[in-house]
């Protein structure tokens, strides 16, 4: 018997959601082999990986935490993967975000207002719209291919990130090290859960789920967003513009991911570092396409990712794992769930060999 | 003059090296009409295996064909879910650079701080005494011929064979391939396997002669710029090489910039390479006539032989 | 094996209860067919009816369920094109299988195997192109090159082979009738010297001037297998349909109206060398008047739906006019605004999105005409009981409104499309290829509802390859020809060979020369 594909007369509606689950068994299964490769209890890893981190009230805070910056970027970037719009530099955004937020913040270090944190978000999104517009112009005036300058930008991000807080952002008292001063509690994001980290981005990552479901499936700007995206011919015909498009879906994962590099520094780190990110902005594509595109599928895929991570770290600690296995999982979720959305398309039929012999 | 030009030009030979090798790979992997956005990922297999193999068994060949594997065997889990399972391209390549800069990280964890000197240099006979060209053209390692030598051979396979043609020929129309009877996949397959087994070589360059030691993300978005480059050499090897050249002059002359502390930060100098990337991205791409014409038409569109 | 199974020695090719389903499909049921040496056989049968799966299987494209196939009396298996052509089986598709970035040589070399293509294949590819009048220039890049000179290549790929059977599957829907004349010369010819050929095509005209033998399909079956000269025109195309579709001419049933749509000396230049430039375009139609626009493919018509419907701009402004509005600086949507609906010819990815529900599908064209949007957002209902009314009214075989587009066959969703626009009563109505791939009832009905419209008073542009069609519908013929448009005749005083002369251009030089 031969496998192979045939295809769907329509997509199968069942598999939307059955597929991603699938790839998470496979994954899980992945990643039994992995940890027994590297000669760990599987058993043992997986709990530490999976499990240890939420047997506290902190650690699903933590989770909260991780979660936040991925949810707001990957439901952000979703819409512009739906689009064709293939925006992979949001961890630049995110430290143009973290970079324009601080800034705010240490100008007004003087002032203790309720309108500084404000102040911080707008500089974020607009720091982070401002670098996600660059690839914007490009690809609109010149046709130059987003994927490449976008990425190329978030070098040159991290390199500028790099000399502000080696150069003018430095604090004065800090003995030269390349750190900016601690933000004030007046820049500081107010922390939802007594005894955590968990802050106010969580809210907004929510509420930027719930923005973007509404966008996407009521609105004649998220339908717009589909058509170009699954036939840009159509799109031209009735009338879409597909440069608008380019320019609304980019400003918009810039400033998405811009606001979660401000509520970085703002939130859990609190002052500007020459790492401010474990890479949100690569691995919120993981989360974009686990989520199925889809911005309450994005939710669950950011909190499992955030699960990842917080597994990776505790299994460095407790089981002396080392830390790039959360990478590894990663990927092969993205692996699982790009093989298992065939199944979406197609179906698998099984043939005999010699089918086309007997006459 | 001469006793600096000498070796910046060595180094710019050498930085050129791993782009020349990643970028002719990928271009051979875009004419068969399939997008692999995973040559970063590729690289980074390439540059830890081919390390551990040489630190293993001390035999600088083991080490390059490591390397190579381990670039053809990533692009392998590629070839699969975009040719066999139908997946989309460009995500795939994406998961492929995510998952090998963890893979590689994975694999290398002991490896940081281990020491090795480096492949040999294999100064040819006679040519290598000559003055200045001697040294620059004819004292290098196997690699650097191999890039002189690889280049040559792409650019003859897509003009002059016939299974050139036929690669052109099936990027250029999957569906008329098919129908005249080429096996479309299995092309494509070899193609992708060739792309990766290149940006193997290319992350091998890097652990084993460029640098030579393993780092984390040591290829630093090297993989994007050949990607780049491909498109900046209108998927032609001669301009590929060129253009690899172009960039690897750039990054060194910002080095020796940096070296010489000509004022600027270190920061803003070391921006020029991707800034570079993009200023030719847009100066190539705005004409897009000649991209239309030149970039194989069927980039990045999925094939299956049913419909 | 029974003795039934034993074929006729004379006989090249002999099929016998050849079977292939698609999934919800039975394209071929137990066909059987004999094709004798030197003889021109005709494959026909409608859109749809199993023709061009029969023949891929003979080409081994396809791989039958079950069947046999005799070649030269031997029982054999056609497992690929390779096989094929090393049977003698050359075969010329409708949509050709060439390279527009290579060569004339090029292409040829990759249609043939490695040692058939040898050193001095330039050399024999002039003298077959020189024997059998097919002029050609191998160093000349495909893409240009016209449609009928693509086809030229493809001939002349298979006739370096010296196949013993030639398939030509609708080989004249591309080509002018002047250039369908010279194809049959060449035809006949090669028949005289022994080679057979299966020709596939719905024309019976064509059939009756071309071919000895003719096998029908209808739904996947043969219906019968004839001598041709024992036939008329009608007793094929009864047998080929199966019932009376009762086409007549169908005429406005009114004087025409005011002016509705007015286009002036529009130019558009080419955007790139695959496109065509349009070149001093004009034409005027009248409320309740069809006009219809012939041609061969690739001669502007994708260009001139594109500045028509205002996917593309031009200048100046003043070019195009609706209704005695300006509108060429003026995007799709807003020309929409205006009155003007359009329809493109490729159904999946320019009319509809495949993949979103029919009932999205709506939103595309009608989200403002038949107000779906409120403050920016959809209303769904509404959407639905619009889509639902397409449904009934244009009968699209669907399983609901939440069907998706890509779903249905192409007669069900170009009934949609059309459906759609016709149900937001456009005052101006441009379409292209309303029929391309339909089947012959679907086909039928949007025959009559684009005529229905016209009569309401809606101006109408059709631009067609199919002659018969455009004849059956328009009220005045023109036709385009490497981008630049004929005067327009009424089509009753019109002849055939005047069109054809319009097809080539021939006519349009004319009337310039005299003006």
């Amino acid at each position: 018997m031969i496998p192979y594909l045939e295809k769907r007369a329509e997509h199968s509606r069942t598999m939307v959601y059955i597929s991603p689950f699938i790839a998470l068994a496979l994954t899980l299964l992945g990643g039994i082999m992995l940890f027994s490769l590297l000669g760990k209890s599987p058993a043992q890893a997986m709990y530490a990986f999976f499990v240890a981190p939420l047997t506290s009230l902190y650690g699903w805070a933590e989770l909260g935490v991780k979660a936040s910056p991925l949810v707001l970027i990957g439901v952000a970037l979703s819409i512009g993967f739906r689009a064709g719009v293939w925006n992979i530099g949001a961890e630049g955004q995110l430290t143009l975000g973290a970079i324009c937020g601080s800034c705010v913040a240490l100008w007004l270090y003087q002032v203790d207002s309720v309108f500084v944190l404000p102040l911080m978000m707008v500089g974020g999104v607009l720091g982070g719209m401002f670098w996600a517009s660059i690839p914007a112009f490009l690809k609109t005036r010149f046709n130059a291919n987003e994927i490449l300058t976008s990425l190329m930008l978030t070098y040159v991000a991290l390199l500028l990130l790099s000399l502000l807080v080696h150069g003018p952002l430095r604090d004065p008292d800090g003995f030269n090290f390349p750190e900016s001063r601690i933000f004030h509690d007046a820049a500081s994001l107010p922390i939802m859960v007594n005894g955590t980290r968990l802050h106010l981005g969580a809210v907004f990552a929510l509420i930027a789920v719930g923005g973007i479901w509404l966008l996407l499936s009521k609105s004649l700007i998220g339908f717009q967003i589909k058509v170009i995206g699954q036939a840009p011919a159509a799109g031209r015909h009735a009338g879409f513009s597909v440069n608008r498009t380019i320019w609304f879906t980019l400003l918009l994962g810039g400033g998405m991911a811009g606001l979660a590099g401000m509520f970085e520094v703002s939130g859990p780190i609190g002052q500007l570092l020459p790492i401010i990110s474990p890479g949100y902005g690569f691995t919120a594509i993981i989360v974009a396409f686990v989520g199925r595109l889809h911005p309450v599928g994005s939710l669950f895929a950011g909190l499992l990712i955030a699960l990842s991570y917080l597994g990776g770290e505790n299994a460095q600690i407790t089981l002396n794992l080392p830390i790039a296995v959360t990478g590894v999982f990663q990927g092969m979720l993205l692996f699982f769930l790009l093989a298992c959305d065939v199944l979406i398309r197609y179906r698998i039929r099984f043939k005999p060999v010699s089918r086309f012999r007997h006459g | 003059m001469v006793d600096i030009l000498i070796p910046a030009i060595i180094t710019i030979i050498t930085a050129s090296t791993p782009l020349v090798y990643a970028a002719l790979g990928e271009m051979i992997t875009e004419k068969s009409g399939v997008l692999n956005l995973g040559v970063e990922g590729m690289m980074l297999m390439g540059a830890v295996i081919g390390f551990i193999a040489v630190t293993q068994t001390s035999s600088v060949m083991l080490g390059i064909l490591a390397a190579m594997l381990a670039g053809a065997g990533m692009s392998l889990i590629f070839a699969m879910l975009v040719l066999g399972l139908q997946a989309t391209q460009v995500a795939t390549g994406l998961a492929l650079t995510i998952f090998g800069i963890g893979l590689s990280a994975l694999v290398g964890q002991g490896l940081v701080g281990v020491a090795y000197e480096g492949i040999p240099k294999l100064p040819i006979p006679l040519l290598s005494d000559i003055p200045f060209i001697g040294p620059i053209l004819f004292k290098h390692d196997i690699l650097v011929y191999g890039s002189f030598v690889i280049t040559v051979l792409v650019s003859w396979f897509l003009r002059k064979t016939r299974a050139g043609l036929i690669l052109r020929a099936v990027g250029d129309s999957h569906d008329a391939a098919h129908a005249i009877g080429y096996p479309v996949i299995k092309i494509r397959c070899l193609a992708i396997l060739f792309g990766g087994a290149m940006a193997g070589i290319a992350g091998g360059y890097l652990s084993l002669s460029y640098s030579p030691l393993w780092i984390e993300n040591m290829s630093a978005g090297r993989g994007w710029i050949a990607l780049a480059l491909v498109v900046f050499a209108t998927w032609r090897p001669g301009r590929v090489f060129f253009g690899a050249y172009l960039f690897g002059g750039i990054t060194i002359l910002q080095l020796h910039a940096q070296a010489m502390g000509a004022g600027v930060p270190s920061q803003v100098m070391s921006m020029l390479p991707y800034l570079a990337t993009i200023m030719v991205l847009v100066l190539i791409s705005r004409d897009q006539k000649k991209i239309k014409m030149n970039s194989p038409a069927c980039i990045g569109q999925p094939f299956h032989p049913s419909s | 094996m029974t003795k039934t199974n034993s074929p006729n020695p004379d006989s090249l090719l002999k099929l016998q209860d050849m079977t292939r389903s698609y999934p919800g499909l039975l394209a071929n049921d137990q066909v059987n067919l004999t094709l004798n040496k030197g003889e021109i056989h005709a494959l026909l049968g409608e859109n749809g009816a199993g023709k061009s799966t029969l023949v891929k299987m003979i080409y081994g494209v396809l791989k039958p369920d079950s069947g046999q196939i005799f070649w030269q009396g031997k029982r054999i298996a056609i497992n690929s094109p390779a096989a094929a052509r090393e049977l003698g089986i050359a075969m010329v598709f409708q949509h050709f299988s060439l390279f527009d970035s290579l060569t004339v040589l090029e292409n040829i070399v990759l249609g043939l195997e490695a040692h058939e293509a040898g050193n001095n294949l330039e050399e024999r590819i002039i003298e077959i192109s020189e024997k059998y009048g097919l002029p050609l220039e191998p160093s000349r890049l495909v893409y240009s090159l016209s449609v009928g000179e693509r086809q030229r290549i493809e001939i002349i790929r298979c006739l370096l082979q010296n196949p013993g059977l030639l398939i030509m599957d609708e080989p004249t829907s591309v080509l002018t009738p002047q250039e369908v004349e010279t194809l049959f010369e060449t035809l006949r010819r090669l028949c005289d010297e022994g080679m057979s050929i299966l020709y596939i095509s719905h024309k019976l005209d064509e059939i009756k001037a071309l071919c000895r033998q003719a096998t029908i399909l209808r739904h996947g079956r043969v219906v019968a297998s004839v001598r041709v000269q024992d036939e008329t025109t009608n007793s094929l195309a009864a047998k080929m349909i199966g019932e009376d579709l009762g086409t007549v001419k169908m005429t406005s049933a009114h004087p025409p109206g005011e002016l509705r749509f007015v286009v002036n000396k529009l130019d558009y230049p080419a955007t790139d060398q695959l496109s065509v430039s349009l070149r001093q375009v004009s034409l005027e139609v009248r409320g309740g008047e069809i006009l219809g626009i012939a041609g061969v493919a690739g001669n502007g018509q994708d260009e001139l739906l594109g500045v028509l419907n205002g996917e593309v701009q031009t200048r100046p402004s003043s070019a195009i006019r609706i209704d005695n509005k300006d509108c060429a600086h003026q995007g799709p949507d807003q020309r929409r605004n205006l009155g003007l609906a359009s329809i493109p010819s490729e159904r999946l990815g320019h009319g509809a999105v495949p993949g979103l529900t029919l009932n999205e599908n709506t939103l595309l064209t009608a989200h403002e005409r038949m107000g779906l949007v409120r403050m920016g957002l959809i209303d769904f209902q509404k959407s639905e009981e619009f889509g639902c009314k397409i449904i009934r009214d244009f009968d699209v075989r669907c399983h609901g409104v939440e069907a998706e587009a890509g779903s249905l066959s192409g007669g069900n969703l170009q009934k949609f499309i059309v459906g759609r626009e016709i149900n937001q009563k456009p005052s101006v109505l441009v379409v292209s290829q309303p029929t391309w791939g339909v089947d012959a009832g679907a086909a039928q009905a949007i025959r009559v509802a684009l005529r229905e419209l016209a009569d309401s008073g809606t101006a109408i542009v059709v631009i067609s390859q199919d002659l018969d069609e455009l004849i059956e519908i328009s009220d005045r013929l023109a036709a385009i020809c490497s981008g630049v448009l004929s005067r327009a005749l009424p089509t009753a005083e019109v002849t055939l060979e005047q069109i054809g002369l319009m097809m080539s251009g021939v006519e349009t030089l004319d009337n310039e020369a005299s003006e």
